[in-house]
């Protein structure tokens, strides 16, 4: 299929396995904290980066003729703040709740190392179509770490999943307790580190040599 | 044009700029009227929740529409300045800030509960990151609290971002804000401490300041009310 060559489906879905930004070059840690003990805005924020940087690589990646060269990261800011800003402001008109306890990071999202990354590296050198493939991919490869570290904080911290209790009530009554230590920050990066161990142990190319 | 002449940065970075602009005040042209409806629900559900009331998103207007009898802003002297009441959003009452300096007063919301009469006051102040906010639930004899409901912008999770979790919250309900007639409203000790000559609650472990700040805040912003909680002390003890 001309769609998806060889090359741009590896543009795509590197990212969510060998390439991955958390897991494998270990970026966007803050945020992959910060708004992880619950799934619900796990799910909004990943959508939320996605979008962005989509979109952000694909009119860097048009403007990338005409950008001057000495104000290049200025503009690459301008463009993800502004499309922040959008973000921030459909959130709030349209799912004031998540927003409210994603709080800040919806607009720390400008200061993703992962954005200005693929901005730089990718869309600067590389058509729309590509482009906008690696922003999908890189924001899957984000997306995906932070619903699955949110699925399991939220489930062993809080019973629930998107707030619907799934523990079921017997298993308190029989004395089970929900661990509280998955609420606070530690622990999403205890998580991601197990989520690295498991991958490092099944892509052994990716090991790191040890004496 | 050359790339990288001067001219052509400045122009390329007027451009963008005031497409940018141009791109974002349209935006927020477009979104404004479901924002402010978010967050008069979120308003409603905070009041609500100072009268003990859990509404959720769908169902906050409805129930604020049925509980809040009145509205209205008091002067400095707690005498309800005419004009001023309504308990929809688009009233003075509710969308009159307490720190606003050019206000005509101060708003206080009126609740029936069961039969009797709620005062709903609002209260604003800093805690360790930022600002916190909060409403009270005052019985008719303007002493004794119903309810209170807190809220923070960004305190420390686990720690100070607790007084806005129903245990502290609870804590209030029963609390007097007069002592012996005298208006003294309600102090935030640290837990275990006391204090001699007024209603106190325990605060936060580790959140100290948070807990100052509410201590602060339940004195300045209350305070602000006291002629008028005065007033329905003398008329209803």
């Amino acid at each position: 299929m001309a769609l998806l060559s060889s090359k741009t489906k590896a543009v795509l879905l590197g990212p969510l396995n060998k390439n991955n930004p958390v897991i494998v070059q270990v970026l966007g840690i803050c945020s992959a904290l910060a708004v992880t003990s619950k799934l619900e805005p796990s799910l909004v924020m990943a959508i939320a980066v996605v979008l962005v940087t989509a979109f952000a690589n694909v009119i860097i990646s048009l403007l990338r003729k005409s950008i001057p060269n000495r104000i290049r990261i200025i503009v690459q800011l301008v463009v993800v703040a502004a499309l922040v800003t959008i973000v921030s402001e459909v959130l709030k008109a349209f799912a004031y709740d998540v927003n409210k306890q994603l709080s800040v990071f919806v607009g720390l999202i400008v200061t993703n190392c992962i954005l200005m990354g693929r901005l730089e590296a990718f869309a600067l050198g590389n058509g729309p179509w590509p482009s906008f493939l690696d922003g999908i991919g890189n924001g899957l490869g984000y997306g995906w770490i932070l619903v699955v570290v949110g699925f399991f904080r939220e489930l062993l911290g809080s019973g629930t999943l998107m707030d619907i209790q799934v523990v079921p009530e017997a298993f308190y009554n029989a004395g089970y307790e929900n661990n509280g230590l998955m609420m606070l920050a530690p622990m999403a990066i205890l998580l991601v580190a197990c989520i690295i161990w498991v991958h490092r142990s099944r892509n052994k190319e990716l090991q790191e040599e040890t004496n | 044009m050359n790339r990288e002449s001067s001219a052509y940065t400045i122009i390329y970075s007027v451009v963008m700029v005031v497409i940018v602009a141009l791109g974002l005040a349209f935006t927020h042209q477009v979104l404004i009227d479901r924002q402010t409806a978010n967050e008069n629900i979120d308003k409603m559900q905070q009041i609500l929740r100072s009268l003990n009331i859990n509404a959720s998103t769908s169902e906050a207007q409805e129930r604020y529409a049925e509980l809040i009898q009145d509205a209205y802003l008091i002067d400095s002297e707690g005498r309800k300045v005419e004009g001023t009441e309504g308990t929809t959003p688009d009233d003075l009452a509710f969308s009159t800030e307490l720190e606003d300096p050019a206000a005509a007063g101060i708003p206080v919301y009126e609740a029936e509960v069961d039969g009797s009469v709620k005062y709903v006051i609002p209260m604003s102040g800093t805690g360790l990151w930022g600002s916190i906010w909060g409403y009270l639930a005052v019985e008719s004899d303007g002493s004794a609290i119903y309810g209170a409901e807190f809220d923070h912008a960004g305190e420390t999770p686990g720690l100070g971002a607790e007084i806005a979790d129903t245990p502290f919250k609870s804590r209030f309900q029963g609390k007097e804000l007069f002592r012996d007639g005298q208006f003294r409203s309600i102090a935030v000790v640290k837990p275990g401490r006391s204090v001699a000559n007024r209603d106190y609650v325990d605060g936060i472990s580790g959140g100290t300041i948070t807990s100052q700040g509410v201590d602060n805040m339940l004195l300045q912003s209350v305070g602000k009310y006291r002629n008028f909680l005065e007033n329905l002390n003398a008329a209803n003890r």
